[in-house]
């Protein structure tokens, strides 16, 4: 019961959007969408997904092969450095980089700016998968007379298929969603003109119709992706443990690959980075508010933890019945949650806003209602972590303490909970970090007098106050960078999918 | 589990109660300025201001009006469409007192759903009466020139434009930046709407469509043009003056243009401010909005870094600023500029 409840809410936003299409009348509809501005907008969108989606997969599978495959120098450091862009959240780096120079503006810019952001998202289930390859295959290849190149292309890269492309799909629907950084690269799409509709009509037919083919957009990425993947069998056949492959041997190349992968960390690490602390230091409007500034961080601090504790609350039964009580019933509630990935917060924003003005006027405004669309947003975040954890507790510890004279409370007290509880731990971690730096749902739903890091970093940035925007900058990467941390150790298992 | 799972979800909604409390009493850090001065004003009420003028001018008026009246007034900041199309949409319960704008065409569109009461006859009489509508429902309280700025380095003084009409014929291609998505642009528009019409004004949008280069807010634009990156810009007046008193670092290679001459360039926008039929606190309302136009907030506003002009009668305006009576502005009634229609106007050109 509950559950179905937890699903319903996360749909809100797609019955709302498909509802005021419904509701405004067919043609109003059409001649709303079919106008040469969305063509326009699809054409950016489309070829920004495009030009990343190729530039994050070959950053993030050259990076995770030097550091997995050879004997590069220094690679647990690289590990880390090569992840740590997460950590800096796409709007500040863009922003180190426009602060700096306006050259990067429009579309050549955007395209590099966002795959140094979100190249990571490829390279972590890419390097996770090169590291568990049996050497076998690539031996029988080499055997057979294929080249080095030849075996890479036609042995590794097939193998590689699922990682690379899971990880395009999340850069694919990060770049749908994203807002902060392509407004100040001048790069408009779908969630742009968006929020441009949004300052200039609150939540009018033209901006809900626009989110519904950004909705659309997001969908069919979702299909095409089911499609691609195919129902190929990846894992190893045949009894025993594959052996560690054997690194291949750099030599008189290495000098290059250390310049190449220093060089793009120098993009996506040392830029911004570097870039904020010269905001800090030499910025004119620079000055260090403390009272605002603990003031904000508390905020911030305070809406991430409601968010992550509401989202894995409302994904916790889910994933449970998922896992023990597997069936048609609950995989389909399981895959409707999913649907939070594909809904951007500017989306999920405009129909709270609606519905809550018209059916829930008490939570109107208040932070009960953005903590919600958090939950809705980053829900699939939670159950990914709660259901991998569970996954690995065997479901007969609790018959056994069943047998033993438990009741239920007190199994999930003494048993389950603290063998999920790293898990969890991951979850809290991953909606938390995904809470601290969210802007688009936060700048349309906060609460009257509610700051946040990222709404303060954004009002200050968009007026070109870029020294008093450093700050607000610095203290969502200083929160943001132990969870990155944790993605380093605990790899591919708790991405967000 | 059913058990198990309404435990849980019990216990994880008790832990977000708490934090949202917390959290809800941490924010608003601004307004709190006031608050040991007025210790025997605890019964004071609290306004709600829905606030589209620039956060930090509005943030010195309402300081200073918090600190002589014990009055507290918490914020809501957004854009004039924004903020007066939510008004609209929450109706008669809207949590707002008073709504402040940068631009006039978005209390008009708030006014003609008759969701303003009337401001009181003496706020009314402390701006010459052409900063009001003739209905009284709102009041201004600042006003703003539209400016053209450019860089000399890319414009000569021969080729710069007679009139901001001129700026949609091709010789512009590329030539000139604006921000369509924002509040002041839009209500620039509405003056050219209230001035030629609606087919010149369709075709006017078309050729700029066409030539300008689209930024994200007045102090982009101006940045841009400092820079080089496009020729010149339509924006209001103070930006310039503002950056050049901070650094000049986004202004030092720009040059203002006034059109004068009663041209749509010149338009004079008026930030106006009214009072909510729906307020639960109306006399407190009331007296927030007559401290604005009133001799203390002029004041406060004159002597901000802001640069924006204040209309009050008798106020005087920074030195630095070109007087108010040499900019020779079209005369236009303020309750005939559109907010509305001007954005569906630019939702049809592909502005927006």
């Amino acid at each position: 019961m509950l559950s179905i409840l937890v699903v319903l809410v996360a749909l809100i936003p797609l019955f709302f959007v498909a509802g005021y299409a419904f509701s405004i009348g067919w043609g109003k509809a059409v001649t709303l969408i079919w106008r040469p501005r969305v063509g326009e907008l699809l054409r950016n969108t489309g070829l920004l997904v495009v030009g990343c989606v190729a530039l994050t997969a070959v950053l993030g599978t050259g990076a995770a092969w030097l550091v997995e495959r050879t004997t590069l120098p220094g690679r647990r450091l690289w590990n880390v450095l090569l992840v740590a862009p997460l950590a800096v959240p796409a709007f500040v780096n863009s922003f180190g980089w426009v602060s700096l120079t306006a050259k990067v503006e429009g579309y050549a810019g955007a395209v590099l700016i966002v795959s140094l952001s979100y190249y990571p998202l490829v390279y972590l289930p890419v390097a996770a998968i090169l590291r568990g390859l049996d050497p076998a295959l690539e031996e029988t290849a080499a055997s057979l007379g294929y080249g080095p190149l030849r075996t890479f292309a036609r042995v590794v890269l097939p193998q590689l298929r699922p990682a690379l492309l899971g990880g395009t799909l999340i850069v694919a629907l990060h770049i749908l969603a994203e807002f902060g950084a392509l407004q100040m690269l001048r790069f408009p799409t779908f969630t742009t003109a968006i929020y441009d509709l949004y300052r200039s009509s609150f939540n009018g037919p033209a901006a809900n119709m626009l989110a519904g083919v950004l909705l659309l957009s997001c969908m069919m990425l979702l299909t095409l992706e089911l499609r691609l993947r195919g129902h190929h069998r990846y894992s190893r056949l045949g009894r025993g443990s594959a052996r560690v492959i054997p690194r291949r041997r750099l030599g008189r190349t290495t000098a290059p690959c250390l310049l190449a992968v220093g060089a793009l960390t120098a993009l996506a690490l040392g830029v911004p980075l570097g870039s904020l602390v010269y905001w800090l230091v030499t910025g004119s409007s620079t000055d260090f508010p403390l009272r605002d500034l603990v003031a904000t961080t508390a905020t911030s601090l305070g809406l991430g933890v409601a968010g992550a504790v509401l989202t894995m609350t409302l994904a916790f039964p889910i994933a449970w019945l998922c896992v023990r009580r597997r069936g048609r019933l609950t995989i389909l509630l399981e895959r409707s949650t999913y649907f939070g990935n594909a809904v951007p917060g500017i989306v999920v924003a405009l129909a709270l806003v609606t519905v809550a003005i018209r059916f829930a006027p008490a939570i109107y405004q208040t932070a009960v209602l953005l903590v919600f669309a958090y939950a809705i947003m980053f829900l699939p975040r939670a159950m990914v972590s709660i259901r991998a954890a569970l996954d690995q507790a065997p479901p007969v510890l609790d018959d056994v303490s069943h047998a033993l004279g438990s009741g239920p409370l007190e199994t999930l007290r003494r048993v389950t909970l603290p063998l999920i509880a790293p898990g969890l731990g991951a979850g809290t971690a991953l909606v938390f970090l995904a809470v601290v730096t969210e802007l688009t749902a936060t700048l349309l739903l906060a609460p009257i007098g509610t700051r946040t890091l990222a709404t303060q970093f954004w009002s200050n940035s968009s007026s070109i106050a870029y020294g008093a925007a450093a700050p607000y900058a610095a203290l969502m990467v200083i929160l943001s960078a132990p969870v990155t941390l944790l993605l380093t150790r605990n790899r591919w298992r708790s991405m967000p999918v | 589990m059913r058990i198990n799972g309404r435990v849980a979800s019990a216990a994880g909604v008790v832990a977000v109660m708490l934090a949202v409390a917390a959290c809800g009493s941490s924010s608003a850090p601004g307004t709190a300025s006031g608050t040991s001065a007025s210790a025997g004003a605890a019964a004071k009420p609290e306004l709600t201001l829905y606030n589209a003028q620039h956060e930090d001018l509005m943030q010195l008026m309402v300081d200073d009006f918090t600190k002589t009246t014990g009055i507290k007034v918490k914020m809501r900041s957004g854009e004039d469409p924004e903020l007066g199309a939510q008004l609209v949409q929450e109706g008669a319960k809207s949590p707002a007192d008073v709504f402040v704008t940068e631009n006039s065409p978005a209390m008009t569109n708030v006014a003609g759903k008759g969701l303003f009461a009337k401001v009181d006859d003496a706020t009314l009489a402390q701006v010459p009466a052409q900063f009001a509508p003739a209905d009284k429902d709102w009041v201004g309280f600042a006003a703003r020139s539209t400016v053209f700025v450019y860089n000399p380095a890319g414009l000569k003084a021969a080729d710069l434009p007679a009139s901001l009409m001129d700026l949609s014929q091709p010789k512009w291609k590329g030539k000139v930046g604006i921000s369509p998505g924002g509040a002041d642009f839009q209500a620039i528009v509405s003056a050219v709407l209230a001035l030629k019409g609606e087919a010149a004004t369709k075709a006017w949008l078309k050729g700029l469509k066409e030539n300008a280069k689209v930024y994200q807010g007045n102090s982009a634009v101006l940045k841009a043009v400092n820079a080089g990156e496009v020729a010149s810009g339509v924006i209001y007046h103070y930006y310039w003056f503002k950056d050049q008193g901070e650094s000049g670092a986004n202004s030092k290679n720009v040059t203002q243009m006034y059109f004068g001459n009663q041209d749509p360039g010149a338009f004079l926008s008026v930030s106006g401010a009214g009072v909510l039929k729906s307020s639960k606190h109306p006399a407190e309302a009331q007296q927030f909005v007559k401290y604005l136009n009133g001799p203390a907030g002029q004041k406060v506003l004159a002597d901000s870094k802001a640069m924006e002009y204040p209309i009050g009668n008798g106020a005087k305006a920074n030195p630095a600023l070109k007087p108010l009576s040499e900019l020779q502005p079209p005369t236009v009634a303020v309750a005939t500029l559109n907010g509305q229609k001007v954005v569906d106007m630019m939702t049809a050109v592909g502005f927006l």
